[in-house]
This record gives C-alpha cells, structure tokens and sequence, in this order.
C-alpha cells in the first residue's frame, strides 16, 4: 500500500536525477537563453534536493548550509545572465544563442 | 502520508521540468518553473527543511522567476520559438541527452538501491558534530527527546551559519552578492553614443534567415526554401560588401 511506503533517499536521489537530466536536456534542446538559464535553475534545484536528502540521511546539517550557499550563487548566477542577455539582445534583437556565437560587438 | 506527500509533490516537480522544457513560449516555461519550485519545496518541508522550504518559495518563486518574466517582458521575447529549427544539430543534441540520462539515473539508481547512499550504513551514521556545526537529531529535538517546533530549524541553521565554521563561506556570499548587483548596473546601462542594434544579416547565418524569413516555423516547401535561400544568399552577399568596406 502506498500510504505504509516508507521513502528513504533513493526515492529522492530518483527524483533529484530525474530533475536534473531534464535540465540537462533542455539546456541542450532550446535555443532561448532564457529557458536556458531556466533549464540551469531546475538542475541546481536538482542538485539541491540531493544535498537536503543526504543530509537528512547523516543526519546532518550541513546539506542545508550548503544548499543556503547554492542559493545565494543561484541568485548572481541569474542576475548576471540575465544582464548579459539584455546587454547582447539591445544590440541583436533576435532571440537565439547560435547568433552570439561570434562573440563580437 | 509521507508518501503521499512525496509522490504528489514529485509529480507537481516533474510535470513543472517538462513544462519547462517542452513549452514552446518562455513565459510559460517560466510559469511551470514554478510549479518545479513549489514541488521541491514541499519536499523540503517533508525532509524537515524548513527554513530552506521558506527561502526556496520567497527567494526562487518570488525573485528568480518574477526576474525572469520582467526580462520577458523588457525584451519582448515572449513569442514562440520552434523547437525543430536545426534537424541535424538537434538529433545530435537528443543522442547526448539520451546519454546523459542513462548515466545519471541509471548510476544515481545503483548506487542508492545498494544501500551505500551515504558511504555508510545508516544505522552507523553517527555524527559527531564539528565545532559549530550542529546534527539534525540536536537540532529537532529538545532535552526530553520530543520532536519540537519547526522554528527551531531556523535557530539551528541560523546558528551554524554564523559560527566559525560557515561565518567566512557567509562573508564571502555577501560580497558575490554585492559584485553581482554591481555588474548587472554595469552590463545593462545604456552608455551614451550606444551603437545601433546591428542590421538584420550580420553575421550572416543561414539558420537565423531561414527562420526570420519563414517567421520561425520551417516548412517542408520546396519553392520557400528555394526562394530562403536565393534571399540568405542575396543578404550574404550584401554583409560581405559591408565587412569588406569596413572590416578588412
């Protein structure tokens, strides 16, 4: 019966790989630098409820420690990719990260 | 009833990536990022991480995501985009990410279904607590051994980062966070005299004028791409004159 399961972190760590193949695809399949960076964020979240689990299992609290850290990275991550990307799409309006591959003005 | 929580938030969590993923329009790939958001919280809050659970919806759902769709918005991009756009390019990308897959989930699934998740026997798992670090077993539980409040997650993790050992980790964010703010000013202020936006065909690519031509949805039309391609080369030649004048 599913209400007597009891979830240990396998379940979790199932979950965290999923999530992060996902991300993993989707940062490969689009071409949006937007829904890149979005594809970025649901692997670090990923990567985030695999920290908490472990922790959990040791007992341990660094695993939110580091996940406190993981956000605060996350955050200027996206603030300074974002910046980026509205400095790159002032100067060419359309939308796609195989335009930008020449790196210049 | 843990379970349930579990598989619940972990359908909300998956069907929010997809949602991500497949979406062709950014705003609603944003929009089900946080539905992926909210169901990692939920399992934050079902593995007693409660203070995470809290900054996970304020700071990911409540900055991150509005941070995204005001850039949406700013740049107007929220138009659709064709997932299809380069046949051969995407097949390779899918043969990889068919890799990735494999190797992540199926190596994550060994390991855990061994029963050596954490490098030791869960039952062993005795931690002994460094100099300011705290285990979760202090941490949720009172001198009596009763299971107490989850504001005493906050206490302990607030206590553990401003002890010795995470204060310079702590001091160290703060200055990411300050050099961020800094360059984003930076990156996204218009200087005086900024150049146009440069012409359509520079540089000339022939995947970038075959969508603006086609406004993003390729067909399978022998006379459009016939006509695509007399246009690319046309703008080709137009850029090489340009670059010829100004770049060599």
């Amino acid at each position: 019966m599913i209400l007597g399961l009891s979830i240990g972190p396998e379940y979790y760590l199932a979950l965290s790989a999923l999530l992060f193949t996902i991300g993993a695809g989707g940062l490969l399949i689009r071409r949006n630098p937007l829904v890149m960076f979005m594809c970025i964020e649901l692997m670090l979240n990923a990567a985030n409820l695999a920290f908490i689990s472990f922790g959990k299992e040791m007992g341990d609290l660094g695993g939110q420690l580091s996940v406190l850290f993981v956000l605060v990275v996350a955050a200027a991550e996206v603030v300074i990719g974002l910046a980026i990307v509205v400095a790159v799409m002032r100067r060419r309006p359309k939308a796609s990260v195989d335009e930008v591959s020449v790196l210049r003005g | 009833m843990e379970a349930v929580t579990f598989f619940i938030a972990a359908g909300v969590a998956l069907a929010g990536a997809c949602g991500v993923v497949l979406f062709r329009n950014p705003v609603h790939a944003a929009l089900s990022l946080v539905g992926t958001l909210f169901g990692v919280a939920i399992h934050f809050i079902n593995l007693e991480a409660y203070f995470l659970a809290a900054v996970q919806v304020i700071v990911y759902a409540g900055a991150i995501v509005i941070l995204f769709l005001f850039v949406i918005m700013l740049l107007g991009v929220d138009r659709a985009e064709s997932i299809r756009t380069e046949p051969i390019i995407g097949q390779r990308h899918l043969a990889l990410l068919a890799l990735v897959a494999l190797l992540t989930f199926g190596v994550l699934i060994g390991v855990a279904s061994n029963g050596e998740v954490t490098g030791v026997p869960p039952q062993e798992a005795t931690y002994s607590p460094l100099e300011g670090g705290l285990s979760i077993d202090e941490a949720i539980k009172d001198s009596t051994g009763k299971t107490i409040a989850p504001k005493e997650n906050i206490r302990e993790v607030g206590r553990s980062l401003f002890s010795t050992r995470y204060v310079f980790a702590l001091e160290i964010t703060a200055l990411l966070l300050t050099i961020a703010v800094i360059g984003a000013v930076v990156l996204t202020r218009r200087p005086k005299g900024e150049p146009e936006p440069l012409p359509e065909d520079d540089p000339p690519s022939i995947i970038r004028n075959a969508d603006s031509d086609t406004g993003l949805h390729l067909t399978s039309n022998e006379d459009n791409d016939s006509i695509v391609d007399m246009e690319a080369n046309e703008s080709e030649k137009h850029s090489a004159e340009e670059s010829g004048v100004s770049g060599e």
